[in-house]
């Protein structure tokens, strides 16, 4: 049977991309963040995971306001990367594996979870830079994935509890596939960030935090945590933390906290990163 | 739905329902600008580009101006918007840093010396 074998947590911001993209990872202001990211990608290296489910929002790339998906999967075989206006990232394509997706679509919805189902599904920064930080350079990327896009843009997004109860989904149903695959969840986005109007750039360590060590020992306390707590504490882009809370349903009870990155500023950004396995199977 | 508990958060324009609604042909533009050849067409006659979109004219007017904060206030999104600055070749720094009084070295240097504080920022009726 396939097993989720850990979570990571990931910020996704697009500057990450193009400094690695441009060549600037080594200088003063990108290399700590690329130094926060060593053990990491030492640690995926050894672990070699089959399947990466990883949640992410769409940027206005693939997705307009014609159509908005509140849970998106895309059950492709393979995902091109987006032009996003700057011409697309130099990276690979993104091979994905249709046979765990459409498992996965499926039994989420006969879960009660109402997926939409995306065949063609261009990925943007959202989820190429979260594979660029775990990954590095590589001719092609050295895992499957199965894109999941979380709305965060059109309000109301899904609530807290929703996207850790969507985790908890996705947990039963990567445990009924039959072949024996290793498969991790990440989850995107974050930390405090603001990109609009006079309030941006706010950033809110302490209050990050606070959400990372709930993340890790007590994710049940951020299932009622309403919209506007994120966007009064963490700023009105902080809101993608929620998909931070379908990793974590997905790991099930308890966790043990492998690494931890924090990292202020990476743009507009606190970055903030966290490498979760689960205890019970 | 009411969202207008959202209105009590200093300097900042919630994506509603309601902004979404009016903002659907200014955001729809943006995406347009995806297209190699639209952000040509757009760039060598901004005025009449805008004109093909049955946009407000006080969208088409924040467009000109790339005053961001007015494309917010009549409906923008910011991840809809950044396909303008991307065709003016801005980075979400040097655009973000436009909407908030700040010259973009000040935005940098805010950001360097860890971002801008939550206090006072979070409620305008309870002054948090």
């Amino acid at each position: 049977m396939a097993r989720v074998t850990a979570g990571v947590a990931s910020s996704h911001i697009p500057a990450i991309g193009a400094a690695l993209d441009l060549g600037k990872s080594d200088t003063d202001y990108w290399r700590p963040v690329f130094a926060g990211y060593d053990w990491s990608r030492d640690w995926i290296a050894r672990e070699r995971p089959d399947v990466i489910v990883l949640v992410y929002n769409d940027h206005a790339n693939a997705f307009s306001m014609e159509l908005i998906p509140t849970f998106a999967i895309g059950v492709a075989q393979r995902f091109a990367v987006c032009d996003e206006g700057y011409g697309p990232r130099p990276v690979p394509e993104v091979e994905g594996h249709p046979e765990l997706a459409w498992h996965i679509a499926a039994s989420t919805v006969l879960d009660e979870f109402d997926m939409t189902i995306v065949n063609e599904l261009d990925v943007d920064h959202g989820l190429t830079v979260p594979l660029s930080l775990l990954f590095g350079q590589p001719a092609s990327w050295p895992v499957k994935v199965i894109p999941l896009a979380v709305n965060v843009v059109q309000y109301p997004p899904p609530t807290s509890n929703r996207c850790f109860e969507l985790g908890r989904a996705l947990r039963r149903a990567i445990q009924s596939f039959p072949e024996d695959l290793s498969v991790q969840v990440w989850g995107t986005g974050g930390m405090s960030h603001q990109l609009q109007g006079p309030r941006a750039g706010l950033i809110n360590e302490p209050w990050d935090t606070d959400f990372l060590n709930r993340l890790v020992a007590d994710p049940d306390s951020l299932r009622a945590m309403p919209h506007i707590e994120y966007l009064r504490e963490a700023g009105s882009e902080g809101i993608e933390l929620v998909m931070w809370l379908i990793m974590r349903g997905a790991l099930g009870g308890r966790v043990r906290e492998l690494q931890r990155f924090y990292h202020v500023p990476a743009s507009n950004t606190a970055l903030g990163h966290v490498v979760l396995e689960p205890t019970e199977f | 739905m009411d969202f207008s508990a959202f209105d009590d958060i200093p300097g900042t324009r919630v994506f509603t329902p309601e902004r979404s609604r009016r903002g659907y042909h200014l955001n729809q533009f943006c995406m347009s600008l995806m297209a190699p050849a639209n952000r040509e067409r757009f760039k060598s006659d901004e005025r009449a580009y805008l004109d093909e979109w049955p946009m407000t004219q006080a969208q088409k007017t924040a467009v000109l101006a790339r005053d961001y904060n007015a494309m917010l206030d009549t409906g923008g999104n910011i991840y809809f918007l950044a396909k303008i600055f991307a065709t003016d070749g801005l980075s979400f720094v040097q655009a973000v840093s436009t909407m908030t009084g700040m010259s973009v070295e000040q935005y940098q240097d805010m950001m360097l010396a860890g971002g801008r504080s939550p206090e006072g920022q979070r409620s305008i009726s309870k002054g948090l």
